[in-house]
């Protein structure tokens, strides 16, 4: 088969560009209409979110791993090479965006004709003008019974400034207008400032893992050239490869002979795992270094969780799937963590509760493995004023995960909590409620706007355990859900705080033990044991569930014994039924906790700390 | 006998309310499949033989005569056997019950659940008090001795003095055995859907074992002999039939939706297994009118599965499970054995609820209201 050629394809011609846009409003729908137009896809009823591979992503309706797709396009004569680059569209993958965006020249930025602007269209669109991008405002779902996309015009207009005569007006959905946008985008977005003649210099903006070929970087190029052959070098690492392949993506990999400045594909070089090409890393040529791209950070997890197999005997097979989970996906870090109640794990860091989900969802699908996940911390840190522990750190200030490591307050100077800046974008009418959400949640207003006649914008500085679990549901539960949210890292603060564990008559439930703010121990303390009493069954003994900090019970509640537990009838006919139901009982015996004296079905726990937010 | 007249507001068995019943053909089918199984199990002597259903009252005296006379003739069917009828209080006239008698009937249990009208008008059932309270004295005229009364407890809205009245009530009126049951609120059932719909309230776990605790207590007392988790007799006149479930003697099961335990010799088979008969009666029919039996399903019960039942039945009972009747089914491996070495069982003794003895396996005072709690420990360290 013939290989494009791409030097066919000048600077000037080329256009590389992103869809931004806040859930649901229809990135990806658009996406699948310009894949369509340019004939890139051909067009069927079939084309449904084309450029989100992974089964989670389509069940899901979210975009989780960016993928981009290089469009060709004959415009007044014309042939543009047009290069889309998919985003995730959700807070927890800021980081990709911005990485991604780094690639671009400009963005499309797509708001709903009925929501109008919402948090995360705030969010990227900063994004966006902060990289300096050309955006082009386009306004969707126009077909819709609601639509009012003169309202949200002015919205644009007001917020970020964009005269409305700039907006487009399309449905995705039915096809209307998108071609405009087309041509917009070869209007209004500059193409790349970048030369051949310059020496190899692209930004790694995603890469995947391919069992047969290795790790597939995806790569966009800010000079020179790149084809099969030569060596190149990553900034981050200092590895050295050779190139096997290159190619653009259509979206499916198309290899070609030589990718030139400006232009967007993938390589493989040998690489064995994706960290080896790290989402906002550089590679260069061997021998000719440049200056790195800007903006590279490693991934930081924001939310923390223990996840240990449901028996020992899985150990293994979770292992493997851990490793082969996190192959394609960089951005959860893995540590080994133990706990005395459930033996050997893990404790693995996500960008966000998002990222957590959907990794579990993942693990179960695609490697039918079922888990325990213990209550999601977040990284807190604690200066040390105790000498001894000092010296068995090795440092000052050390960053606790896992709740069994907490230092005690007599060792500790300070302690600190994570917080991020949080926006929420919501209808006047549910302000009060709202306020009053974020001040139970320890947040501090930091400023509050009105975009429109209708609609508020709040930003909110939170400690980031408040908002992990579920913050999100009880925000869009109080404002019907049209409120929307979105939040970006915001350093450490000082927080007071504890330690607090769960005791079943008096012993310590290792996988329930929480770090917590002292202000909120108390009620979680008692919604905890509220929570268990209902999840553990009755023994012939009573139960006494106990919230406590050190010595002392912040919380109690009492689970009665059983006084009488035998059925009424059994004769003839209800033999047969009764022994199926006593030997599952006896069944499920063998898979209870004891803890202490009280027998607790494993997934007590799970249940337990899951709380509203379980899918 | 499968049918009723209406069906009451908790039942939840295989019975069916149906406008005509071709008697005769369902009285041809009983007797033939009587015939077939009786052959079939190869056993040579019937110690009791139980009518249940529906309400096998509403069947004519001829039926019953009839499967009597079949029973008879296929095995030896001793003059002292326990012949039992359930009755309902709207169908036992005087005349009507000797006619029963006639046929061979000598025990009747009365379905009584109720002695207080709106409690009855509650649970469905088609008799007041005053008529039940007619219909067990005319069965103590013609069964003296030999009369049953079933009551229940925990109804929706009872109290725990209510529930002490019916008691008083109960003993003032009844013969020599009592069977009395904590009402079950059965997923299906009209009363089930009332309560959950919040129509009527549930009955709190505390008052439930309250009304327990209340009816063993004044039910022994008064002389009663409290035998089995919801049986009590004095005078010695406990339930032949019913023991037979619960020491997991052999049974045969005639009839739509009946079950079974025996050994099916005269198949060539050598295992005891556990059987039942096809629920619907028109179905039923067909299979008997055909195959001679209707038998829908059959499964052997391996060893361990016959000590599981043993166990779980025997333990209803006072007696418990003695050391011969667990020998029967285990001649290498003991009670001791089983449950004398450190273990689960151990620790219930230990804690209360189950002696080991002499006298075999049973449960405490205590342990017996909470068996149900104490089964899946012993069914486990059975199993292994």
């Amino acid at each position: 088969q013939e290989k494009l050629d791409m030097s066919t394809y000048p600077v000037e011609n080329i256009r590389n560009f992103s869809i931004i846009a806040h859930v649901d409003h229809g990135k990806s729908t658009l996406a699948d209409r310009l894949l369509e137009i340019t004939g890139t896809i051909s067009k069927t009823d079939r084309n449904k979110q084309v450029l989100d591979k992974l089964q989670v992503e389509r069940e899901r309706g979210i975009t989780v791993k960016a993928q981009s797709a290089s469009l060709f396009y004959n415009h007044e004569g014309i042939n543009y090479l047009l290069n889309l680059i998919d985003t995730p569209g959700h807070v927890d993958f800021s980081y990709e965006v911005s990485r991604s965006l780094s690639a671009c020249q400009g963005v499309i930025l797509v708001v709903d004709a009925n929501e109008g602007i919402q948090a995360q269209t705030v969010a990227n669109f900063y994004l966006a003008f902060e990289a300096q991008l050309s955006i082009i405002p386009v306004i969707n779902k126009i077909d819709l019974k609601n639509a009012d996309p003169e309202r949200v015009e002015k919205q644009i207009e007001k917020l970020f400034d964009i005269p409305t005569d700039e907006c487009i007006r399309i449905s995705a959905k039915q096809g209307t207008n998108v071609e405009k946008v087309l041509q917009k985008v070869i209007e209004k977005i500059p193409p790349p400032q970048c030369s051949t003649a310059d020496p190899l210099k692209a930004l790694v903006f995603d890469s995947t893992f391919d069992h047969y070929r290795g790790v597939v970087a995806n790569v966009a190029l800010f000079g020179g050239e790149i084809a099969k052959g030569h060596k190149i070098v990553s900034a981050h690492t200092k590895k050295r490869y050779e190139v096997n392949e290159v190619g653009i993506l259509t979206p499916d990999e198309q290899p070609i002979h030589k990718l030139y400045a400006g232009q967007v594909g993938y390589l493989i070089a040998g690489m064995k795992e994706v960290a080896e090409a790290q989402i906002g890393d550089t590679l260069f040529l061997y021998k000719q270094p440049v200056e790195p791209l800007p903006g590279f950070k490693s991934a930081k997890p924001m939310v923390f969780a223990g996840m240990y197999p449901i028996d020992q005997t899985e150990y293994n097979n979770l292992k493997s799937a851990l490793e082969r989970l996190t192959l394609n996906d960089s951005s959860v870090t893995v540590h080994r963590d133990s706990s005395l109640a459930l033996g050997a794990g893990w404790r693995l860091g996500f960008l966000g509760l998002l990222h957590m989900e959907v990794f579990n969802q993942r693990l179960e699908q695609e490697y039918n493995m079922s888990v325990i996940l213990t209550a999601p911390t977040v990284p807190y840190k604690a200066v040390l004023s105790s000498a001894k522990l000092i010296k068995e750190y090795g440092k000052d200030q050390i960053t606790i995960i896992n709740p069994a490591q907490f230092p005690d307050k007599l060792s500790v100077s300070e302690y600190l909590e994570p917080t991020v800046l949080g926006t929420i974008v919501t209808p006047h009418e549910y302000i009060g409620k709202i306020i009053t959400l974020c001040q139970d949640r320890r947040a501090v207003q930091k400023d509050m706007l009105y975009i429109d006649e209708n609609r508020v914008m709040l930003k909110y500085l939170f400690p980031l355990n408040e908002i992990v679990v579920d913050f999100y549901d009880a925000l869009k539960s109080l404002s019907s859900g049209y409120a929307s949210f979105d939040y970006e890292d915001a350093g450490y603060q000082s927080a007071d705080l504890i330690k607090m564990d769960i005791l079943l008559n008096g012993n310590p439930v290792e996988e329930l033990a929480t770090i917590i703010h002292s202000d909120k121990a108390h009620a979680a303390g008692k919604l905890l044991c509220e929570r268990l009493k209902e999840t553990i069954p009755r023994q012939l003994f009573e139960i006494a569930i106990q919230a406590a900090i050190g010595k002392k019970i912040i919380a109690r509640e009492t689970l009665k014994a059983y006084r009488k537990n035998v059925v009424a009838k059994c004769y003839g006919g209800d033999i047969t039924r009764r022994m199926k139901l006593l030997k599952r009982q006896a069944e499920g015996k063998r898979l209870m906790r004891k803890i202490g004296n009280v027998e607790v079905p494993r997934d007590a726990f799970i249940r337990v700390l899951k709380r509203e937010t379980d899918k | 006998w499968p049918y009723c007249r209406k069906r009451c507001s908790y039942c939840n068995f295989n019975t069916y309310v149906v406008p005509a019943v071709d008697e005769a053909a369902v009285r041809a089918c009983l007797v033939r499949e009587a015939q077939t199984l009786l052959r079939l199990s190869q056993v040579h002597s019937v110690s009791s033989v139980f009518f249940g259903g529906g309400t096998p009252s509403l069947a004519s005296p001829g039926t019953v005569a009839a499967v009597l006379e079949a029973v008879a003739a296929a095995a030896h069917l001793p003059a002292g056997a326990e012949v039992t009828l359930e009755a309902n209080p709207s169908s036992t006239s005087t005349s009507r019950l000797a006619g029963f008698r006639a046929a061979g009937v000598n025990r009747l249990s009365i379905g009584v659940q109720s002695l207080d009208d709106a409690e009855l008008r509650m649970l469905g059932r088609e008799h007041t008090a005053a008529e039940a309270r007619k219909a067990v004295e005319a069965a103590q005229g013609l069964f003296p001795g030999r009369t049953s009364i079933d009551l229940l407890f925990g109804l929706p809205g009872q109290s725990r003095d209510a529930w002490a009245q019916r008691l008083e009530a109960a003993l003032g009126l009844c013969d020599d055995h009592i069977s009395l049951y904590q009402l079950t609120l059965e997923r299906g059932t009209a009363l089930a859907a009332q309560v959950r719909r919040g129509a009527l309230p549930a009955p709190p776990q505390d008052l439930l074992a309250d009304m327990y605790q209340t009816a063993r207590t004044v039910l022994p007392a008064a002389g009663f002999r409290h035998y089995e988790v919801s049986n009590f007799a004095q005078k010695g006149a406990l339930s032949t039939h019913n023991l037979s479930y619960w020491r997991a003697d052999q049974y045969i099961g005639v009839g739509p939706g009946a079950h079974g335990r025996f050994v099916p010799w005269g198949e060539g088979g050598c295992s005891r297994e556990a059987r039942v008969q096809t629920l619907d009666p028109v179905a039923w029919m067909r299979e008997v009118q055909s195959q001679g039996h209707g038998t829908r399903s059959r499964a052997v019960l391996s060893p361990l599965e016959q000590l599981e039942e043993l166990l779980t039945l025997g333990l209803r009972t006072d007696e418990g499970v003695t050391h011969e009747r667990w020998g029967h089914f285990s001649p290498q491996l003991s009670l001791q054995a089983v449950f004398g070495a450190p273990g689960e069982a151990r620790a219930l003794q230990q804690q209360g609820w189950l002696v080991l003895d002499s006298g075999g396996l049973r449960c405490t005072w205590a342990g017996l209201a909470v068996l149900d709690s104490l089964l899946p420990d012993l069914l486990w360290q059975l199993q292994r």
